[in-house]
């Protein structure tokens, strides 16, 4: 039955993010145009854009996961079918995994694959690229469970957006930490492998705490 | 409210016997805390000019750092403060939510901007110490970057709580949040620390800090209950308000505020 429901709300989320083509693309786009202007602003020296390669492509990330993020919600509260899956028997729980899962898929699969361009454009070689790649592989999903419950908090409030921001981005401080952490520990020939393991720790603990937390938000919220 | 409440005349808080839950009654919290107020401001600034006597005239000057580090007695205490009451303000959130107590939500946000006010004043003071110390107003050494992350959960919280208008929604979204915030509080820290020590070498350790004579620590302790004196005034003062304001449909409240001057309490 769970799973059923489960199935139903990403297939849901998928088709609706398929109908509606350009805002779906619009978190990628965001990530693009933002890394893209840190040169023009640091200056285009190679060396320099290699240093601060994995920390600009992971704060794009973040941010354009948790801009993305704050109308995950939205339109199931709008029109009222979040309170007719709530009082008709779906647990929460299932539809807070549902909906991160649904918006790490829409979200960050795209991010995680248009990595490699961005490392190309900032001139990484091929194993720092590798390891950007995995650490935001096991990071996006933090960002989409974190910004689902940032997204539950903030439902139908006045600047939710700024708010979930505010609200959200301390929490995902050691993501940040670990992913970025990662790549700069292959640019300095050390293994990337403590980062990644905490960082798969991260979201083992952010997929078992995330969901409750946004349960009991989605039920504040609707009250 | 209770029906012994619609009388004019407002309950001695004391009158029934004590128990737990005595001073959840909003009424019962409103005349005790009136009571006790003064006696904090009191102490409050009894045990400040003492500390701040001891600490600044008293306790001899540091063999290293000179007269800079007296900021200590202000900036020790202002930091114990800062992570003390955050874990307050998510003890007595949880409180509310849970057992639906009104008044422990109350509570809790009014410990939100005292306690963001502290996590500041630990920030400034550190860098008003670290400029003659280290040389420079801010490291991004791990205990700085995390009181910094701190306080931003105050900023989330508080911001989050003011944007909800239903009163109900507000004090369990905020908990719900604070209660977050606590448990990500050690993950951010030890991730902060990892990642300083990955950046750069150790800074100045302040752990590492030699002996402290007794008298300084005299000082930081009469500082530190002088912050407790004024933090408990200034969160009751702040929750009476919240206390007045939420519950200004009641007998209770218009009694007080028709009440003439010089009438007893």
């Amino acid at each position: 039955m769970s799973r059923g429901v489960f199935g139903a709300i990403v297939a849901r989320d998928l088709r609706l993010a398929a109908r509606r083509r350009v805002d779906a693309l619009l978190p990628i786009g965001f990530f693009a145009v933002a890394a893209s202007m840190f040169p023009f602003g640091v200056g285009s020296e190679p060396n320099l854009l290699r240093q601060l390669a994995p920390g600009v492509v992971w704060v794009c990330a973040l941010l354009a996961s948790l801009l993305s993020v704050q109308q995950l919600y939205g339109g199931d509260f709008a029109d009222g079918s979040l309170d007719q899956m709530l009082v008709g028997g779906t647990s929460a729980w299932t539809i807070a995994v549902a909906k991160a899962a649904s918006h790490w898929l829409v979200t960050g699969v795209p991010l995680v694959a248009a990595t490699p361009l961005f490392g190309l454009l900032f001139g990484l070689d091929a194993a720092a690229i590798a390891t950007l790649a995995l650490s935001l592989l096991l990071g996006t999903p933090i960002l989409a469970l974190l910004g689902g419950l940032g997204a539950a908090l903030t439902l139908g409030l006045r600047s939710a957006g700024m708010l979930l921001i505010l609200v959200v981005l301390p929490l995902t401080v050691p993501a940040l930490i670990l992913g970025a952490g990662a790549v700069v520990a292959v640019e300095s020939s050390l293994s990337p492998r403590a980062h990644l393991s905490l960082l798969g720790a991260l979201l083992i603990f952010s997929a078992l705490l995330a969901p409750p937390a946004t349960a009991a938000a989605l039920r504040i919220a609707t009250e | 409210m209770s029906p012994s409440v619609r009388s004019s005349r407002l309950p001695n808080p004391l009158s029934n016997p004590l128990r737990l839950t005595t001073f959840a009654s909003p009424v019962r919290f409103h005349a005790l805390t009136g009571a006790l107020l003064p006696w904090l401001w009191a102490v409050c600034l009894l045990l400040g000019a003492a500390g701040l006597y001891i600490g600044f005239f008293v306790a001899p000057t540091d063999a290293t750092q000179g007269d800079s580090y007296r900021i200590i007695f202000i900036h020790v205490p202002a930091a114990w403060m800062s992570m003390l009451l955050y874990l307050m303000m998510a003890g007595w959130a949880a409180i509310g939510w849970a057992f639906n107590a009104r008044l422990a939500s109350m509570l809790a946000r009014a410990i939100a901007p005292t306690g963001a006010m502290f996590t500041f004043m630990a920030l400034w003071t550190g860098a008003l110490w670290g400029k003659p110390t280290w040389g420079t107003w801010w490291v991004w050494d791990a205990r700085l970057t995390s009181e910094l992350i701190l306080l931003f959960l105050y900023f989330g919280y508080m911001a989050l709580v003011a944007a909800i208008d239903d009163p109900r929604r507000a004090d369990q979204a905020g908990a719900l949040v604070a209660i977050v915030g606590a448990v990500n509080v050690p993950i951010i820290y030890f991730s902060v620390k990892w990642w300083n020590t990955l950046h750069q070498g150790a800074t100045i350790s302040m752990t590492a800090a030699p002996k402290m004579a007794s008298t300084m620590l005299t000082a930081m302790l009469l500082m530190t209950f002088a912050f407790w004196a004024y933090a408990f005034a200034v969160v009751f003062t702040r929750t009476r308000a919240i206390v007045l304001e939420r519950e200004r449909h009641t007998d209770w409240v218009g009694a007080l505020v028709t009440r003439r001057p010089g009438e007893q309490r």
